[in-house]
């Protein structure tokens, strides 16, 4: 009994004296790396030691703090809440107190002082800025879902049936690997405009002047600019798409197929009524998950835009409020009303996901 | 005299086939074919012809540069932003799975009250999109004198990536086999042991997943830098400072490819090389 004692204090001391040598040595780290004088390059290590390992240290620390009570039941009763208590206070700071948060201060004025009831949402709804996002997004939503869907619906079907399948899919996939922002700039190089009689730098000008056409500034005038910026989306999610329905394409039984052929169907025949029903479940949840990525679409309009020329969406004009308007309470009613568009889209995507897995 | 005809249609519809296909991935990838030609085309070649014009004559060597690179890196600060966007992506997918690991063991193998509850309340906030939180924690960050700062964002990015990195680890680590564990805990091991040394190795793979995921999704992040990091040039990530530079120098083209390009390279290389776990990951991820 007496040297267990001893042991859990000279533990315990143990723990202590290197818990306080590691704040020390990650609070100078931390200085180091916010001082802009640290040459950049020793700086990046230092954080990214610091980023990497600190996190194992604090859980290493804790385990040893933990492992010095000599109390089995104890010890037992706080192990749990050392693994999960981090995870909560993250989720906490990051996402539940500031949800609740929003939707409180989205009832109040620019500063968050006074209470100002509905008001902020009456401006939301009767702003003629917003109004146009409110419509973009709209626009976005279907124009955007529609048609990436289906093009990465019919080019799963195409690339299934040829041998060099998984090349042709990476191809088509690529653009998922890219920033928004550096998909924008390929883009904006694509769109480039040069006066009439110039030479054309931008691809889709110089096929329309070659064309006998006047070169346009694709970006630039609404409606069609919309339509460009919206390009890009489709552009980044088809792969996205391909790649879900090229393998719930294959999931569907050859017997199936088979027994439609020999009944006479043609090939599209075989396509709407034996396959498209088949993969429904897969449609709606990769439509859901488009509708959600398009609903919060900032990069794009931001790089492109700015949200000028009529093409305004939500997510742009949030920042807008945060940082031009300086307007914490519109910019929170807009959060508030992108929520609840988000949430329903969720529901169902979350619903007939675990609907496909059960069926699987 | 019946196999002719249905040989040739076979053929037919067999290169139409092939031919579409063709089309659609040449078209696909274009753009950015265009974009990394161009990057190697001195200025003045940019704007006064197209980038096509350059296969001509391809293996002409000097109609090649890598001037463009040079000063988009050095004179416009593109290479502090590299260290910066790694600065911020490395530690931001490390520490939620690391966070996240040690929740989704806890939920999968403890026993403690409220543990179901707990579990669902991490799992609902999946659905919360991060514009919900950029308000609130923009103002206890000003308060924290947490803006501006790489700790910063790493808990942002963190507390953001918990929810789906736990429901991901939590579906991995509760199929491992009870024994397993039950045999580890007999041996005298400790949790903590068993999570590092037995349970983490087993779920490598998803882990995997998710790290290429997690990565991407922030080295391709504007709106998140943007708020939290800020334009400052010792601070400011690649995406924040290429958005920046479309926005001072929208017309100099041989700057925007070679910056496009720049910050493209990780991600196309992380898509070359891990391309199984990168379809994985952008999969179990895409609802975020």
């Amino acid at each position: 009994m007496d040297i267990t004692y001893r042991r859990a204090i000279w533990q315990w001391g143990g723990s202590l004296l290197l818990t306080v040598v590691a704040f020390f040595v990650l609070r100078w780290c931390f200085q180091f790396i916010r001082n802009d004088e640290s040459p950049r390059l020793l700086a990046a290590l230092v954080a990214l030691a610091v980023g990497v390992l600190g996190i194992w240290l604090v859980y290493w620390l804790s385990n040893q703090w933990i492992s010095s009570i000599p109390f089995t039941s104890l010890r037992e009763a706080l192990t749990p809440l050392v693994f999960i208590a981090p995870a909560f206070l993250l989720l906490g700071t990051y996402l539940l107190y500031p949800a609740l948060n929003t939707i409180y201060i989205s009832f109040f004025d620019a500063r968050s002082k006074n209470f100002v009831g509905l008001a902020n949402y009456r401006f939301v709804f009767t702003d003629s800025d917003v109004h146009i996002a409110f419509r973009n997004n709209a626009m976005w939503m279907v124009i955007v879902t529609s048609v990436a869907v289906s093009a990465g619906l019919l080019i799963a079907v195409l690339v299934n049936r040829i041998r060099l399948e998984s090349i042709a899919k990476s191809f088509i996939f690529l653009p998922m690997a890219i920033s928004a922002v550096g998909a924008s700039v390929i883009w904006r190089f694509v769109y480039a405009w040069q006066p009439p009689g110039r030479p054309q730098i931008g691809l889709l000008n110089a096929v329309v002047t070659a064309l006998g056409g006047d070169p346009v500034a694709w970006y630039l005038y609404p409606p069609w600019n919309n339509l460009a910026l919206m390009a890009i989306m489709i552009w980044m999610v088809t792969g996205f798409c391909m790649t879900i329905f090229s393998a719930a394409v294959k999931n569907v039984p050859d017997e199936l197929v088979e027994a439609a052929r020999i009944d006479g169907a043609k090939e599209f025949q075989v396509f709407f009524y034996v396959t498209i029903p088949y993969i429904r479940g897969v449609i709606i949840t990769v439509s859901t998950t488009v509708l959600i990525m398009v609903l919060k679409v900032f990069d794009i309009v931001y790089v492109m835009t700015r949200g000028h020329y009529d093409t305004q969406v939500i997510a742009n004009r949030m920042y807008l409020e945060m940082y031009r308007f300086a307007h914490f309470g519109r910019g929170s009613a807009l959060a508030v009303l992108l929520f609840l568009a988000i949430v329903p889209a969720m529901i169902v995507n979350l619903r007939n996901l675990r609907r496909v897995e059960t069926e699987r | 005299m019946f196999k002719r005809p249905l040989y040739w249609r076979r053929l037919f519809s067999s290169s139409l086939l092939y031919g579409t296909v063709f089309l659609v991935c040449f078209l696909w990838v274009l753009p950015t074919v265009g974009l990394m030609v161009s990057s190697f085309r001195p200025p003045n070649d940019i704007v006064t012809s197209g980038w096509w014009t350059v296969f001509r004559n391809p293996l002409k060597i000097d109609q090649y540069t890598l001037e463009n690179y040079r000063r988009v890196i050095s004179s416009y600060g593109l290479g502090i932003a590299f260290l910066n966007s790694l600065t911020v992506a490395i530690p931001s997918t490390v520490i939620p799975i690391t966070v996240a690991a040690f929740a989704a063991y806890a939920f999968a193998w403890m026993k403690f009250p409220g543990r179901k509850v707990f579990f669902t309340l991490v799992i609902a906030m999946i659905v919360m999109p991060l514009q919900m939180a950029l308000i609130p924690v923009l103002r206890l960050y000003i308060q924290w004198k947490l803006n501006g700062t790489f700790l910063g964002i790493w808990l942002v990015h963190t507390g953001f990536g918990i929810p789906l990195a736990v429901y991901l680890l939590y579906s991995c680590i509760s199929q491992l086999p009870r024994d397993l564990v039950e045999a580890a805990a007999m041996d005298g091991a400790s949790h903590f042991q068993i999570l590092t040394s037995l349970i983490l190795p087993l779920s490598m793979p998803t882990i995997a997943s998710f790290a290429v995921f997690q990565f991407l999704w922030i080295w391709n992040d504007l709106l998140v830098s943007l708020v939290f990091l800020g334009t400052s040039q010792s601070v400011a990530t690649l995406t924040v400072a290429l958005s920046e530079l479309v926005g001072t120098r929208g017309q100099d083209w041989h700057l925007l490819t070679a910056g496009a390009f720049v910050a493209t390279a990780v991600p196309l290389m992380v898509f070359f090389s891990l391309q199984r776990y990168f379809v994985r990951g952008i999969l179990a991820g895409s609802v975020k």
